[in-house]
């Protein structure tokens, strides 16, 4: 189906991209990638006046290292999580993901923000910037305001963000060392939206006992979820599978999932517990720890 | 583009190597300003909502889906569409590739097979089958063809290995 009529700004900075939402009112969207918003309207699900497109916005496609943290534009598409060095080097989890969201055709043109934006419970990047501890700077009327991934989603594709806001960039800190991350998912064919999914970050400490670990978790509630008891059950443990296995079950135990006509709940909780197990365990086994 | 929201606009852009301009309302896809406006009917739609792959073109040099890029997003960009690839009688080596293997059956979702997999050759020369076959996810064929289409798609990585030996 043709999408419904809208109106089109494509500004050339990013207050004026402000400017243009908040003259626009309270259904105008921001478009990107458009990878995710124009099947919505072509499905006529949505019915936007204006588009607001960041496309010639300066600066929104960069990827630099600033501290220790890995600042990544607003508009750095899929493909270029995939392939950029400084990505492999210091967020390497980002390119291990990427290839998993959608198609070759829909990493082109997807982007960063506007995945974070949409915030599908079951896409990846969502999960991965809770998982990473990312930031997420938004810009408004009032200037840039950086709002942690853990607060930006509120529910099923519904941010913290204004109608007169935009997502400006993504800053993570840089992966450190003795630190291993590792995600894994579970679709019914692959370039699937996943049925479930989980990440986990495990650091060590110097005697190689856990310092540090986080589990989030991809298609298994209304919002991505960061599960913020497991560190505390596992720190100053031995990473062993057995310790591993307890932690992610009992992160999965915690899960409150949909049912759909894809899996029920009761199996969405299985398959985030095996999950979960597999990724301690890889990301335990890259932070350093004996396998 | 003006600093007002339009709901049409002209759009200027480079199609197969050629400046073309377009005059599109804004709701319309890269795929409707090709097919309709361009006259280039090449570029199949199937889903028109990003599923089926059928109107895969290359925007600078990326496969995309243009049923979801907007025309007016394509201002100043280079687009190659199927009838860019190759002519009846100087065919792309990947479209030499799919005759030889009959790598179509009713050819609907044929013009982006060929561009998924050009966009691929153009990263991998070599590809595997299983590498083949994730650069062709995306494309659906609903006659189920596919292991010809695989075929044909490693038929035209020799050919274009041997024309870049010639």
């Amino acid at each position: 189906m043709k999408s419904p009529p809208f109106a089109y700004l494509a500004p050339e900075t990013l207050d004026d991209v402000v400017r243009g939402l908040a003259e626009a009112g309270e259904d105008a969207k921001v478009i990107a990638g458009g990878q995710s918003l124009l099947p919505v309207l072509a499905l006529r699900l949505g019915r936007p006046s204006v588009l607001v497109d960041v496309a010639r916005v300066p600066g929104l496609d960069t990827i630099d290292v600033v501290g220790d943290e890995v600042v990544l534009g607003a508009r750095v598409t899929h493909a270029t999580l995939e392939r950029h060095p400084l990505v492999a080097a210091h967020a390497p989890l980002l390119a291990e993901v990427a290839p998993l969201i959608g198609h070759a055709a829909i990493r082109t043109r997807g982007t960063l923000g506007g995945s974070l934006a949409h915030a599908d419970p079951a896409a990846e990047l969502p999960a991965v910037a809770m998982l990473t501890d990312a930031t997420i700077d938004v810009r408004g009327p009032d200037g840039t305001r950086s709002v942690p991934a853990r607060d930006f989603f509120v529910g099923y594709l519904t941010t913290v963000l204004a109608p007169d806001e935009v997502v400006e960039a993504v800053r993570l800190p840089a992966r450190g060392a003795r630190v291993g991350d590792a995600f894994a998912e579970v679709s019914r064919r692959h370039g699937d939206f996943a049925l479930v999914g989980a990440g986990a970050r495990v650091g060590l400490d110097e005697d190689g006992r856990v310092a540090e670990l986080r589990l989030a978790f991809l298609g298994a509630g209304s919002t991505p979820v960061l599960d913020v008891e497991a560190g505390a059950a596992a720190v100053g443990r031995a990473p062993d599978a057995a310790v591993l296995g307890e932690v992610g079950r009992a992160a999965a135990a915690r899960l409150d999932p949909h049912d759909d006509l894809h899996a029920s709940a009761s199996y969405r909780r299985r398959v985030a517990g095996a999950l979960a197990a597999r990724v301690l365990a890889t990301a335990a086994r890259r932070a350093g720890a004996a396998s | 583009m003006s600093a007002e929201p339009r709901l049409e606009a002209t759009v200027s852009l480079r199609v197969n190597g050629e400046d073309r301009q377009v005059h599109v309302e804004a709701r319309r896809s890269l795929a409707d300003a090709l097919r309709d406006a361009l006259g280039l009917t090449g570029t199949h739609l199937g889903c028109e909502h990003g599923v089926c792959g059928s109107c895969t073109v290359l925007l600078d040099g990326g496969p995309v889906r243009s049923c979801l890029v907007l025309a007016v997003q394509a201002e100043g960009h280079d687009v190659v569409t199927v009838e860019g690839l190759g002519t009846p009688d100087d065919l792309h080596p990947v479209q030499h590739g799919c005759l030889e293997a009959h790598a179509f059956q009713c050819g609907f979702c044929t013009p982006g097979m060929l561009i998924s997999a050009v966009a691929l050759l153009a990263e991998n020369d070599d590809p595997d089958d299983a590498e083949i076959r994730e650069a062709l996810g995306g494309n659906l064929c609903r006659c189920t063809g596919y292991e010809s289409i695989v075929a044909g798609v490693r038929r035209g990585a020799e050919l274009l290995r041997l024309d870049g030996e010639g």
